[in-house]
Parts: C-alpha cells; structure tokens; sequence
C-alpha cells in the first residue's frame, strides 16, 4: 500500500475506533468519572484528611495522580480488547482482512483508538480533581510521556486479549483477576516507601508500580524509582507487545482458521 | 487474463476432515461463473482462501496473476466480497460502513462519500444512509452487503448465497444488478443453492463435491448432458399406466401423473399416445428445472 493510501485506513480505522467510544459515552466515558469521583470522596476527602502528608503534599494531592493513571489503563486496556472482540464476534473483523491495510496499521489503529480514549478518561479524571484539590504539574513532558506510553502498552495488551478470546467472558479474565489487583496494589493510594520491607520488595515486580510512580512524579516532583529507567522499562514492554501483535495478527493467530 | 488460477489449493481444517482435497479452476476475466455444491461442499472454503479470511494448506491461487502468497495485497485490491453471513457492525450507520470499508482501500472520506452515493443508489439504499445496519429488512441487509464489497470498484466480485433468504422480487432485482456488473466488465463467482440462478446468470460452472470439483464447463454443455426429464402431468383422468409401455408412468393421485421422458421420448409423442387412451393433458410442468436434475445427477455418481 502506497503511503497516501496507508495513512487513509489508518485515519478510517482510528476514525471508527473513535465513534465507536463515543457513540456509547455513557459505557466508556461516564463510568470511570463516577468511580474515581467516588474514590476521591471516599478516600481523599473522608479517610484522607485524617491522614498525615506524604512528601509534603496532602493526601488528596498524593493519590490524584494514581487515580488518574489508575482510569487510564483500565479505559486503554478495555476499549481495545472490547472493540477488537467486538469485531471477531460480529466477523467485522472480515472487513479489515479481505482489504489491503498492512498489518502494522491494523495494530497502530485500534491502539491509537485506545490511546485516545485513554487520555480522554484521563483528562476527565483531571479535571474532577480539580473540584477536591489543585493538582501541581512538576513535568508535563514526564506525564505527557508516562500516559501515552502507559495507555499504548495496555492497549496493546488488550488486543492480544481480544486475539485470543473465543467468548466474552474471555475478555473479562484479565482484568478482573490481573488487572485489578495490581493496579490496587500499584501504589495509587500509598508510596511504597510506607510498605514493610518484604511487600516493597514484593512490589517492584509490580510494573504497573513504576507506572504510577513515575507519572506521579510529573505531578509532584518525587518518585520512589529513577523515571527515566522507568519509561525505559516501559518504551522496551511497549515495543515487545507491539512485536508480538505484530506476528500474531501476520499469522492470522485468533482471527483466521 | 485469467481472473482466477487455482492449482491444486488444498485445506485441512484443524480436527476436521479435508475441505479441499486439490482443486484445479481457472475463472476467465469477464465470466459470470458458479461455483455450486451441497453445503460443506468446499465453496466457501475457496472463497475464503482467495479473500485471504481463511489460510490454506497447500497449493497455489492467482488473481488476475497476482500470486496471493507473493502478492496478496494486489489480489485484494481486485477482490470484492459478499459473505455468505451478515459481517457488518450493526451498531454502525449503513453510510458508515460501506465509507468505512472505502478507506480501508485507501480512498478518502470525501471521495467515499461520493462513490457511496452512487452504489446505495443504485441498491435502493440512498434513503437508508443514516440509519443503523440493524434496522435494515432482510433483503436490504444483502443489498448493504454488495454495496460495501463495490466501493472500492473491484474487478472480481465473489459472491457467497447472495440471495439467501431474500423474497423472490428481489431476488430478480438482485439478479438484474449483478448482470448488469458483469455487462460493465466485472468478473462474477457466485456461490449458491438456487440452481435456476446459475441456470438464469452463469456462462460456466464448476461443480464441487466433498472437495473436489466434479465437473466444471458452460452451463450450456452441462445442461445438455440431462438425458431425461421428470414432469408432472394433470390430466383429465388416469390411464391403465401398463397399457403405455414406452414411458416410465406413475400416478400420483386420480388427476396427476409423473413421468419421466428420456432423449428418445418427448412431451408431445407423449400427448399423442395419452389422447389414444381417451387421457388429455391439462397442464405439465418440469418437476425439477435441468439445472436440479443435472445436479442431483451429478452428486449420485
């Protein structure tokens, strides 16, 4: 496929990825601004201010950042994995298959579908927080980076997901049961410096720890781990899903007999 | 050219039995040919191998001379595709999807819309833009379906049971469109259970059985192969059947007979001898049209 022609399916299938958030905004946008709402009530505003500050900064101010990248990986990870499975389930996936869009775009597609409403949640979730506290921006470079490369590792994630899932309950497996754990116990309510000695141990093999820390670093100027190892980490995890979305999708892995 | 070149495409499903056990067939530009079978005859297998939706085995398949294992983003481009199953999102707007599928072969937005305008028109879809796939009939859901495989103007157009399910006025409709394409210079494979629709539409057939084709030539030639022909008759009264010895009667109640009429008989030697016997034909009419008997003849050999 000529370059024109390659950025026009990218742009069609980025376009319909859009729409398809968009249109149900009330499944893809609105529930993360409630949850996260709920959280800042419950845990910023009711058990935080019973709280001491952590590096100097309030509680409320503390777990914003978390709560943020907390919304971000989850709209990433299941926006891609519902759509792509969407689509294998309805066979629309067809549409992409009998047509001439090279592998790398169909990839590229739904993870900047994903990306987008990553941020988009992301942004939403921001801006609540602003009726509880004034967030600092430390480096909008390092947040600006820690979310793209944080919400396209997860979208990327969850298109593997949706290669391989044969029913619905597939795509929920993953999240419910790895997903969700760790990112609770990814350090968005506390730093890890207030675990015992063996549960920060134990947290380092969290990557998703290094995710939150370092994005919250963007914020507040302070991270527990070195950031730019950590977006490292991340740029090298980002690059090995691509790589293997890459073969499964030129195998046809998930999507052809 | 040759708009199709198959040699020896074999496909094993996993767990499954040999859906294709080495096909050969050539479909030349131009031609309106059928590709017709019983169901797991092996049809769809061999579309979805040139479509590239299902992988194959072994063996080689050639679009317009684009090797599909070399070159298969040239053979797409020349391929249309109407599936045998509603593939669409239903969730999306008809407009949408067929614009949707445009840029997936490169062509704008813009320039989409254009071509969309022109080919749900013709399809009777034009005022049904806007509304979302899963509020269309049956019929227009076909329709969609060839319209969304036209917009990138393919030069071979596969089509699997196109009119499955569809009411009989459409159906003719259906039919007018799609030799209008072939008119206009498209190439058409067609799969289908309707054996008057390859009889109408088809110059050349191939016929698949169990994976492998068991005949394949024009339709005319093919057709010219029946050596006999069940009718059934409605007469006035039924005769003594012993009493007509050259053909094969059988009553089926007191005003209807069956008979089967081979190349040395024909229907009027047989009006002549039934008037012998005081029996006058009301009506006759073909049990089955050629193209069932020629296929029923086929799949019992």
């Amino acid at each position: 496929m000529y370059f024109k022609e390659t950025s026009v399916a990218l742009y069609t299938l980025v376009r319909k990825e859009v729409v398809r958030f968009l249109r149900i905004w009330t499944q893809t946008l609105l529930p993360p601004a409630i949850t996260q709402t709920l959280y800042f009530i419950i845990f910023g505003t009711f058990i935080g201010s019973q709280l001491r500050d952590i590096e100097g900064i309030s509680y409320m101010a503390f777990i914003v950042p978390g709560l943020i990248m907390m919304a971000v990986i989850n709209a990433s990870y299941s926006n891609v994995v519902a759509s792509f499975f969407g689509s294998k389930f309805q066979r629309n996936v067809e549409e992409l298959m009998v047509s001439p869009v090279p592998t790398w775009v169909i990839i590229a597609g739904y993870s900047v579908g994903s990306v987008l409403r990553g941020i988009l949640v992301g942004l939403i979730v921001f801006v609540i927080s602003w009726f509880f506290t004034t967030p600092d921006i430390y480096n909008f470079g390092v947040i600006a980076l820690f979310i793209l490369l944080t919400s396209l590792l997860f979208s990327l994630g969850g298109l593997i997901n949706g290669l391989f899932a044969r029913k619905f309950d597939d795509i929920n497996i993953f999240p419910v049961f790895i997903l969700t754990p760790l990112t609770y116990f990814g350090g968005v309510f506390y730093s890890i410096d207030m675990l015992p000695e063996f549960w920060q141990i134990v947290s380092k093999f969290n990557p998703i720890v290094y995710m939150v820390d370092g994005f919250r670093y963007g914020f507040h100027g302070f991270s527990d781990f070195n950031v730019w190892l950590s977006l490292g980490v991340l740029a090298v995890f980002v690059l090995l899903l691509g790589g293997i979305n890459y073969y499964l999708f030129d195998r046809g892995i998930g999507i052809r007999n | 050219m040759n708009a199709i070149e198959i040699k020896n495409l074999k496909k094993k499903y996993k767990n499954g039995p040999w859906a294709l056990k080495g096909i050969d067939l050539v479909v030349e530009e131009g031609d309106f040919f059928a590709l017709l079978g019983a169901n797991g005859a092996g049809k769809t297998t061999i579309i979805g191998i040139l479509t590239s939706v299902l992988n194959k085995t072994s063996g080689k398949a050639y679009v317009f001379g684009h090797d599909i294992d070399k070159e298969l983003d040239q053979a797409k481009r020349m391929i249309g595709v109407v599936p045998q199953e509603f593939n669409f999102n239903i969730f999306e707007t008809v407009f949408d999807i067929v614009c949707t599928q445009a840029g997936y072969f490169g062509i704008p937005w813009a320039k989409a819309g254009e071509r969309a305008e022109i080919v749900l028109k013709q399809l009777g879809l034009w005022e049904k833009r806007n509304a979302k796939s899963m509020s269309l009939s049956g019929g227009m859901k076909r329709r969609l379906m060839i319209a969304r495989a036209l917009m990138h103007e393919p030069k071979l157009l596969l089509l699997d049971e196109p009119t499955a399910g569809v009411d009989v006025e459409l159906r003719y409709e259906t039919w007018e469109y799609i030799k209008d394409l072939n008119k206009n210079g498209t190439t058409i494979i067609l799969t289908t259970h309707y054996l008057e629709e390859v009889e109408q539409l088809c110059k050349n057939v191939a016929i698949i059985k169990e994976g492998e084709i068991i005949a394949n030539d024009s339709v005319r030639n093919l057709l010219n192969t029946v050596e006999s022909q069940t009718y059934v008759l409605t007469v006035n009264r039924v005769p003594n059947c012993e009493k007509i010895s050259k053909y094969n009667l059988n009553p089926i109640d007191d005003s209807t007979l069956e008979v089967e009429i081979g190349i040395n008989g024909s229907l009027s030697s047989l009006a002549q001898e039934l008037s012998l016997n005081d029996v006058e034909i009301m009506d006759a009419r073909p049990k089955n049209n050629r193209m069932d008997q020629l296929f029923l003849n086929l799949l019992k050999k």
